[in-house]
């Protein structure tokens, strides 16, 4: 990415500008950004992922701190540019991951437990007690689910020795990766500011939608002491300035990494939606202010909060196997040698040739929610070839994307128009077209692939005044290409019903273990 | 053999030679396998490492088979993969210029679009990926013809058809016309395909320095030109665009 920086630093002013830290699962960013909203400069530094177990993932969160602090003086070094010509400072970041540290030292007390992890798999169905998985879903939007970090905090509370005793001593913090990154950069042990924001906080099972404040009868079944928490902020207000390197930028944005590219998006209104196909794919949906309760396997979340406005809520979606699906045909199958390939092996044939691919890798995700379905590849017969089943691997992304659309539609009436689409895979012009077909809308790529990283520049921008409002910054937004349906309805019709038809094959494979 | 090389016949020698499984030899092993002078084989070692043909390992001073020759029988570059590689270099060009971004490929007698950027404005735009333009009046095809010798001879046997007025037909205007686009490393289309429309394309290369497509811009010809030629900041752009692309190609291309 270093390229990026020579070849636009050239065509920009002299600013003033606004930076943003990408903290994501497996790298670290800074990427600056001008008043249109143009990548100035971009650095990035991988960190170590830890498995300590399977299933166990872990991150140093100190070596992440080290990192962040490099990329943010690396990327302003890169644009040539000093601290008094960043205006704000906004910050994204991987979800749920959690730490927690040492108040006196900002020393972490354990490694970061990652989102992916899966150690409190038990402990969550131990906490839904009679009810299940949906205990806490009215308050939270969210279910009982080792993603969230309330039971990754309760996890470290229970298995780091005397942690518990210290906590309720209020010699602890927690935070989500937004938190950690804010109160150092803001001055750590010498008055570092201890915030989340609505987004992040709407992650960790702990934060009542409504109020959006900590729940006291979540926190006493979950047994966290409120002592570790971070106060609750919206996503964009000056939280502090930095100290240090950066000394005086003010700290002014932070939201999760899907609710980032929701705003790099500007999907600002109700029934606007996103979606980011990268190894998974994210589904978010604008439903205004008023959080929506799902009935079809959906979480509801935060989407947003600007200053002291009122909230604006969305409903999420997610496919656990979209780019990696492609990946494995590379690497597993062989089929192809690059991920850019499946698109010239797909085009080589007209249609699927009658091959549906369900890849339920490792069972069926929203909207089914069924751990026991396992991969199908339906409808084979002699005539299939490997182009057909490239075909059906580039159909499986679209009809789950239209299986997100139809439970959001469901959920919040709200009827979509167009979709948004930023990451990877949008640079798969079939693959592209096959979801416009699949979802008879149109589908739209914003000029700025790097949605995340601009979202929480916009927020940050906002907060400080660099931009007045979301009509600025949707001026900003400009479409590098739309897809627009092309199928036939009848054919969409018999296409989306084969495909049902083989999802329901995935279903049951694994038997109940004894 | 008549008319053989003899260095080329050694240079073969001495791939073969390095060829035979896993192993690395130095210089004196070669030299004396061969029956060469060691200056001579040194020499064209030397022409070979500078190829990639062969590579020297730091630490013995051995020498083995380069990557280069492996890539030999893989070089084909999916379009794919150009367009993915090109995706954002390709975003910020039509943001700086303002226009509307295509990139292009030689396919059978003409250039295949196979990524389009809008123009960043607010207007109704069709993608137009999987269209064709013609070899001979486009800023993308005189590119191609210019470096590539396949599209070359697409060109001048193909039918160059007079689209409007200012459209060159004519082998020795169209060869003049390639001369000039190699000497400056880009091209034209000032109403030669469409009335009223200006485009500026430069060349993209792999590592090898082999014309793989093109990429340009396309505007009305008031925006574009300026005293009846495209604005130097216009064409300044696009060769960055191709340029940052040929370098993405160049890095982790074969990974």
């Amino acid at each position: 990415m270093t390229d990026t920086t020579e070849a636009a630093a050239s065509s920009h002013g002299t600013g003033p500008f606004i930076a943003a830290i990408d903290q994501g699962t497996t790298s670290s960013r800074c990427i600056v950004f001008d008043r249109d909203g143009r990548i100035v400069a971009v650095d990035q530094k991988e960190h170590e992922q830890i498995f300590p177990k399977p299933g166990w993932v872990e991150h140093d969160a100190a070596e992440i701190w080290t990192n962040v602090q490099e990329v943010v003086a690396g990327a302003l070094d890169k644009a040539g540019i000093t601290t008094a010509d960043v205006k704000a400072l906004g910050i994204t970041n991987q979800r749920e991951t959690t730490v927690l540290w040492d108040k006196a030292t900002g020393e972490p007390v354990h490694n970061a437990i990652v989102w992916q992890d899966t150690r409190t798999d038990g402990l969550c169905k131990e906490l839904g007690r009679n009810v299940g998985q949906d205990r806490f879903r009215r308050e939270t939007g969210l279910p009982l689910a080792s993603y969230f970090a309330g039971p990754k905090i309760r996890w470290m509370l229970d298995n780091v020795e005397g942690l518990r005793e210290r906590a309720e001593a209020g010699e602890i913090l927690f935070g989500t990766m937004d938190s950690w990154v804010i109160w150092n950069l803001t001055g750590g042990a010498q008055g570092g500011v201890h915030v989340t924001d609505v987004t992040n906080a709407s992650r960790t099972l702990l934060m009542n939608l409504r109020t959006l404040d900590w729940d006291d009868k979540i926190l006493s079944s979950m047994e966290i002491p409120a002592a570790v928490l971070p106060e609750i902020r919206s996503s964009a207000e000056v939280y502090g300035t930095a100290k240090g390197a950066l000394e005086g930028v003010p700290v002014a944005s932070a939201l999760g990494d899907q609710q980032a590219a929701l705003f790099g998006q500007t999907c600002f209104s109700k029934g606007e939606a996103k979606s980011t196909y990268g190894t998974g794919t994210f589904l978010l949906l604008n439903t205004g202010d008023e959080p929506v309760n799902s009935y079809n396997g959906l979480l509801t979340t935060v989407g947003y909060r600007i200053g002291d406005q009122k909230p604006v809520y969305a409903l999420e979606g997610s496919i656990a196997v979209t780019g990696s699906l492609v990946q494995w045909m590379r690497d597993q199958m062989g089929l192809i040698k690059s991920a850019a390939e499946i698109e010239t092996l797909a085009m080589s044939v007209e249609d699927n040739g009658g091959a549906y691919f369900v890849p339920a890798f490792s069972g069926l995700f929203a909207p089914y929610w069924r751990s026991d379905a396992r991969g199908v590849i339906a409808g084979l017969t002699r005539y299939v070839t490997k182009a057909h089943i490239a075909r059906a691997v580039l159909e499986a992304t679209a009809w789950q994307t239209r299986e997100i659309v139809d439970a959001m539609n469901k959920d919040s009436g709200v009827e979509l128009t167009s979709l948004k689409v930023d990451g990877g895979m949008t640079s798969n012009n079939l693959l592209m077209q096959t979801i416009a077909d699949a979802l008879d809308a149109p589908v739209v790529r914003p000029m700025v692939a790097e949605t995340t990283c601009l979202g929480a520049a916009y927020a940050a921008g906002l907060a400080v005044g660099f931009w007045q409002d979301t009509d600025e910054l949707r001026a900003n937004w400009r479409r590098a290409a739309e897809w627009t349906p092309r199928m036939d309805a009848a054919d969409r019709d018999r296409e989306y019903k084969n495909w049902l038809k083989a999802v329901e094959r995935t279903m049951g494979w694994i038997e109940e273990e004894h | 053999m008549a008319g053989s090389i003899q260095s080329v016949e050694r240079a073969a020698a001495i791939l073969r030679l390095l060829a035979g499984g896993e192993r690395r030899l130095g210089l004196t092993d070669i030299a004396s396998t061969l029956g060469l002078a060691k200056g001579t084989a040194h020499g064209i070692l030397r022409t070979l490492q500078q190829e990639g043909f062969v590579e020297q390992d730091t630490a013995s001073g051995r020498y083995q088979l380069g990557a280069e020759l492996l890539r030999l029988g893989n070089s084909y570059l999916d379009v794919h993969e150009l367009r993915a590689r090109a995706l954002v270099w390709t975003d910020d060009l039509a943001r700086s210029s303002g226009e509307s971004v295509y990139l292009g490929v030689l396919h059978q007698q003409g250039v295949l679009i196979v990524h389009h950027v809008f123009r960043p404005d607010d207007s109704r735009q069709v993608l137009e990926i999987g269209a064709m333009q013609p070899l001979h009046c486009t800023a993308l095809g005189k590119v191609l013809a210019a470096y590539d010798p396949v599209a070359h001879s697409e060109a001048l046997e193909g039918a160059r058809e007079e689209f409007t007025p200012r459209t060159l037909t004519a082998v020795p205007d169209f060869e003049a016309v390639l001369d000039l686009t190699r000497a400056r490393g880009w091209a034209v289309d000032l109403e030669e395909t469409w009335d009223g429309v200006a485009s500026v394309a430069a060349p993209i290369h792999d590592r090898r320095r082999m014309p793989v497509g093109a990429v340009g811009i396309t505007g009305a010809v008031e925006r574009m030109c300026e005293n009846g030629e495209v604005r130097a900041r216009l064409v300044a752009a696009v060769r960055d665009c191709a340029r940052s692309v040929s370098r993405d190609l160049g890095g982790g291309r074969f990974q």
